[in-house]
């Protein structure tokens, strides 16, 4: 099936908060991915087109193939024994699935950020200097230290941790805590962040803080967010794909999507007959 | 005689069980309903109050009685008995083997002491004999007014099956104190026989001497001994050889359980898991006989050898010093020790590792980090603490390791840190001391019981720090 | 921060020694399961090289004439049976009897047990004096170490253990067809021994069967039992708690501990037996205890809640569900918990040495009560033992040893697979 055109316009329904911004040209594009597990088939055939600089909402009832499509695109499922992607994964143009692509190269333009925040068992500061020390891309300790409080900055962390940097990031709360997680993504100064289902583990307030974040990160990266919350798909993403049982259902404008689907079974979903 | 009663005992038991179910039975028949337990359990109930209080008092009896005739005995030696420990003692003993039909020890006596040890084991044995009779009475009392307390409770409406399912429970009670009781076992018996060493030879000569040459007296009036318990010797001799073991053991056994539980496929779990079991099912004798004759050996002309190479050039003594050395050296024994211990490392590691969560490992695979990295920089730091457990467990294992270092280890008490040099450890002595002649409650054998005390109170703290340390570690991830 | 393009570069720079360390790091890991594997084959390889020679040995045939004039009719057993059949052989080798060297020589070829059988068939049947009886036993441990070829003809005399006239005459036995090599029953059907060619492992194997006895009818049960109180029916108190740690601290406390607790306890203060399969069950069942106990509340953890819901809410009691209905669903992993715990008994020994089993003791044992000796302190008795013919046999005896714990094992995980139930 083709890829629909997207849609650059910004949503109206996130006009009152949005920070605004002309959404970007493809940034990814897959062509007919599958996934299997052993025999299981868990994907099937999926073509989406994700903007750069914009925020493309998967939705879908649980266990119906969103977070295997998200992983796929930083070839998480490569540390997964028995998983086979197949199809056609583009970033800027050049396929990613395939052998002659290093997934550890290419992790660090593609970020992620999971469904509970796990940070490592060290300091703030060693979490978000994670990334830049594996890829060795500081030359000393204040331009580590520089990059840090940049990534920190971003975050919208910096002015509650910058006193206490050497405490353990465990020591934070849990909104904080995935704050510091989406910090650490962005050290490296990805191009694309996953993010699945960032805030389902979150209280409301904190839940608030990240999607305000997500809205300011989107103007410099390319955003892929799972999410269960039809509400926060609305508030956050200007484009939505509908995912039901390993394919895609419908794709559109998030407010077209929501006001008025094309598929039925896109509206039973949101009007809430089942999922 | 012990036999005849048991066999008497458990026929009284199936009679009562038997009268106490048919009685129910027929109570059952005028209609259900009437009973609130099933005439199984009313019958068991009987038996049990016939056979208990009987087996309890039997029990009393055979345990209490010889302590009893030796007590009231033993305040009543004969003037011509010896006066010195521990020849006073073995007259008593004596005079106790022979009351049981038994044969003296080869202690000699002098002729009046001899008639005198035959008249106190006759008076031994009478008093005996009559302790038996008075308990055997007991014993019948307690049967009779169990089996009459049993039927007087053979009603319809007795709650039975509660009755049966109580004793059941204190059953499983009991069961479940054996192991406080072998705690407490291993704690009286120790602590009891390390007093008696200790009222001997001080606590502080002990462990802080250096000096160590178990040696007694020989006959009674031998004045003073010549000998040391210091068992500082021993400590450092324990300590180099599980330092060596640890050192062979901790690199090799960790690393192969990260590859274990991080590298390895299903198929390879499923062949190296179970080899690694066989390792660990070995017995430690047989890991003795290794060290000694193949292990041992083959270092030795090794060192030989490479002593040859090197007399006659610059390092001259150093050569000589490798062509003499021998084959029980604290190299061989910790070195098979350590081989011992892999699996254990190994499987305790694998353990650990596993329990770090998955998130953790994901998110620095999503942050570009290799497998090594990842398990480098996150796995090993947040399994620390577990595998710092892991360690300990494996440290007090190797203190506590017997059979290995009795076959390759020597019996050279000695101060060193060299480990070509033959060197004993705590194990080794003890097990020395107590399977050479065994002289009668001599301070060399108490020494003995001074030295397990020792090694049960350092690797008990060594296994409740390392057991908590792993818990917590587990409770924080759990 | 710096350009998206410049962060790339950085990442490529490094890549290859990133890759490079990773390999490296996994071949680590290979090789330190290499090294273990490497130990295990080692070990065992070594044990077969030494021990399976010990399954063949060698007999030789005599007829040996009973000279009356050495025997006084009334007490057979006076008389020198070990020079009647040293003159035997030196008839057939054509050597001089009466010099004592000649005759010390000859002895040493043989076993004591040649006469030994002449004089058990004399006590049997007197009217033996003055017959030639033939009779087949064991040669000498040297011999039956020369006919493996064990003994090097090339290293000089003095350091030989046997001289070059002895070879020449075990050549001459050889070449007369008086010797023939088979299996040796005799390791199996025999008890210990000091003389090499006539030792065996029969006490040590009865001995060890006895004590797994007494262990497992004391262990078992008790561990069994004491598992259903902690698992389904102790209450979270300090009591319960108490025992757990203590469970789990015996699980780890030496075993030579127990052998003293032994000594003092069950020989010196209760005054069992020294040596005798009773203590060492005893012994040995409080080892395997804690062992028993946490395998059997691991299989029971393993019984879904909803089981003992259901039979709770038909009524039964709490007793009943436990014994009825949990129990014999835990039943395959008690079992093969307790297998396991039995095959590990079977290869303590530094506790048997703490209660006496270090002695020798010829012979089977009758009962648990009597001294006897267990498989590996019968190692370790021979692995002290001067004569180079012991060396084999202690490795023969590790293999049976071995084989055992092997057959254990294979029993219990076969019984767990068939009963196994996944829920």
């Amino acid at each position: 099936m083709d890829a629909p055109t997207i849609d650059t316009r910004p949503s109206l329904g996130t006009a009152a908060r949005s920070a605004g911004g002309e959404a970007g040209p493809v940034k990814i594009r897959t062509r007919d991915v599958s996934v299997f597990y052993g025999d299981k088939q868990a994907l099937n055939s999926v073509s989406l087109d994700m903007a750069d600089r914009a925020v493309t909402a998967l939705i879908g009832p649980s266990g119906c193939g969103k977070s295997t499509f998200l992983r796929c695109i930083n070839r998480m499922n490569d540390t997964i024994q028995g998983a086979r992607v197949d199809g056609v994964i583009e970033l800027d143009g050049e396929d990613i699935n395939v052998r002659s692509v290093d997934p550890v190269a290419l992790r660090a333009r593609v970020g992620m950020v999971f469904q509970r925040p796990n940070p490592f068992p060290k300091s703030i500061f060693e979490n978000v200097a994670y990334g830049p020390r594996i890829h060795g891309l500081t030359s000393s300790r204040s331009e580590l230290q520089d990059v840090v409080e940049q990534a920190l900055r971003r975050a919208g962390l910096w002015n509650e941790v910058a006193d206490r940097l050497e405490q353990s990031g465990s020591s934070l709360s849990g909104g904080q805590q995935q704050r510091l997680v989406i910090a650490r993504a962005i050290a490296v100064d990805p191009e694309v962040i996953l993010m699945d289902e960032p805030c389902s583990a979150l209280d409301p307030i904190a839940t608030a803080r990240i999607e305000e974040l997500i809205d300011e990160l989107r103007q410099q990266y390319c955003i892929v967010i799972v999410t269960h919350s039809m509400a926060q798909a609305a508030r956050v993403s200007q484009q939505t794909a509908f995912f039901h049982m390993g394919q895609i259902v419908e794709i559109g404008r998030t407010d077209d999507l929501f006001t008025n689907p094309k598929e039925q079974r896109t509206l039973d979903y949101i009007t809430g007959r089942f999922g | 005689m012990t036999g005849l009663i048991l066999i008497l005992l458990a026929g009284f038991s199936v009679a009562i069980f038997l009268l106490a179910r048919n009685r129910l039975v027929r109570a059952a028949a005028t209609g259900p309903g009437r009973l609130h337990s099933r005439p199984k359990y009313h019958a068991a109930h009987a038996a049990i109050w016939a056979a208990v209080p009987a087996l309890l008092v039997l029990f009393i009896l055979a345990v209490a009685g010889p302590q009893i005739v030796t007590t009231i005995t033993w305040a009543d030696l004969p003037s011509e008995a010896p006066t010195m420990e521990p020849f006073r003692s073995q007259f008593q003993y004596d005079a106790e083997a022979l009351a049981r039909g038994g044969t003296a020890s080869a202690v000699t006596y002098s002729e009046g002491q001899l008639q005198a040890l035959n008249a106190h084991a006759a008076r031994i044995e009478s008093l005996s004999g009559r302790i038996r009779l008075g308990g055997l009475a007991a014993v019948v009392l307690a049967a009779g007014i169990g089996g009459l307390y049993a039927w007087s409770r053979a009603r319809p409406d007795f709650r039975a099956r509660n009755a049966v399912e109580g004793w059941i429970g204190g059953l499983l009670l009991a069961c479940s104190a054996v192991a406080v009781l072998t705690t407490l076992g291993i704690v009286m018996s120790l602590l009891w026989e390390s007093l008696r060493f200790f009222q001997t030879v001080s606590p502080l000569e002990f462990l802080t001497g250096t000096h160590w040459s178990p040696q007694i007296a020989i006959r009674a009036d031998q004045v003073g001994s010549s000998g040391g318990f210091g068992a500082v010797p021993l400590f450092v001799g324990t300590f180099l050889i599980m330092m060596i073991a640890m050192l062979t053991a901790a690199p090799i056994g960790l690393m192969a359980a990260i590859y274990l539980a991080e590298y390895a496929s299903s198929l390879q779990r499923a062949w190296i898991k179970p080899m690694l079991e066989v390792l660990a099912g070995i017995p430690t004798v047989v890991y003795g006989f290794f060290a000694a004759l193949t292990v041992g050996p083959a270092f030795r002309s090794a060192f030989n050898g490479l002593g040859g190479l090197l007399v006659g050039g610059p390092f001259n003594d150093l050569g000589l010093y490798l062509m003499g050395v021998q084959n029980q050296m604290a190299l061989v024994a910790g070195i098979v020790m350590g081989i011992m211990l892999i699996p254990f490392v190994s499987s305790l590691s694998d353990d650990i590792v596993n329990a770090v969560p998955q998130s953790l490992r994901d998110g620095s695979y999503a942050m570009g980090a290799t497998r090594s990295e990842t398990i480098k920089r996150v796995v090993l730091p947040a399994a620390l603490p577990g595998v710092a457990g892991a360690m300990l467990l494996a440290v007090s294992r190797a203190i506590g390791e017997t059979m290995i270092v009795t076959m390759a280890a020597g019996l050279q008490a000695r101060i060193t840190a060299n480990p070509l040099e033959s060197v004993t450890t705590v194990t080794v002595q003890i097990v020395t001391l107590l399977t050479g002649d065994q002289e009668f409650d001599s301070p060399k054998t108490l020494s003995a019981f001074g030295l397990g005390l020792t090694l049960f109170v350092v690797t008990l703290a060594l296994n409740v720090i390392a057991l908590r340390i792993v818990q917590h570690y587990r409770e924080q991830y759990d | 921060m710096t350009d998206r393009p410049d962060i790339r570069a950085a990442v490529a720079r490094r890549l290859q020694q990133r890759h490079a360390a990773e390999r490296r790091f996994r071949l680590y890991g290979m090789v330190a399961i290499g090294v273990a594997m490497a130990f295990l084959a080692l070990l065992l390889g070594r044990i077969i090289e030494q021990g399976h020679s010990a399954f063949v040995t060698h007999s030789i045939t005599l007829d040996v004439p009973i000279d009356a004039a050495r025997i006084d009719p009334a007490y057979p057993q006076g008389a020198n049976y070990d020079q009647m059949v040293a003159t035997a052989l030196a008839a057939r080798l054509n050597a001089d009897i009466q010099n004592p060297e000649v005759a010390r020589d000859l002895r040493d070829l043989l076993s004591p047990d040649m006469g030994f059988q002449i004089l058990s068939r004399v006590r049997e049947d007197p009217s033996l004096i003055g017959q030639t009886v033939t009779v087949e036993a064991p040669v000498g441990d040297s011999a039956d170490l020369f006919f493996k070829g064990e003994i090097d003809r090339a290293t000089p005399q003095d350091q030989r253990v046997l001289s070059d006239r002895q070879i020449g005459w075990l050549d001459q036995i050889e070449a007369q067809g008086l010797v023939r090599a088979h299996f040796n029953w005799g390791l199996f059907t025999r008890s210990d021994s000091t003389q090499p060619e006539t030792a065996g492992l029969l006490g040590a194997i009865v001995g060890s069967a006895l004590m797994l006895m007494v262990t497992a009818l004391l262990s078992i049960p008790i561990g069994v039992m004491a598992a259903v109180y902690l698992e389904e029916f102790a209450p979270k108190n300090r009591l319960t708690e108490t025992i757990e740690i203590n469970i789990n601290n015996l699980a780890a406390v030496p075993s030579i501990i127990y052998g003293l607790l032994g000594l003092a306890v069950f020989i010196g203060w209760m005054g069992l037996p020294r040596s005798s399969p009773l203590v060492g069950g005893i012994v040995l069942s409080l080892m395997a205890m804690p062992t028993v106990i946490i395998a059997t509340r691991a299989s029971l953890k393993a019984v879904p809640p909803s089981i003992r819901d259901a039979a709770l809410a038909l009524g039964a009691s709490r007793t009943q569900t436990v014994f009825a209905h949990v129990l014999p669903l835990a039943l395959p992993g008690v079992m093969t918990g307790a297998i396991i715990s039995m095959a590990h008994a079977l290869g303590e020994t530094a506790p048997l040495l703490m209660i006496g089993m270090v002695s020798f003791v010829p012979g089977v044992p009758e009962s648990i009560v009597s001294a006897s000796s267990a498989l590996p302190t019968q190692i370790f008795i021979w692995e002290n033992a001067a004569e180079a013919a012991f060396h084999e046999r202690t490795a023969a005896a590790i293999l049976v040893l071995l084989v055992f714990m092997v057959i254990m094992n294979a029993v219990a995980i076969v019984l767990r697979r068939r009963l196994e139930r996944r829920w």
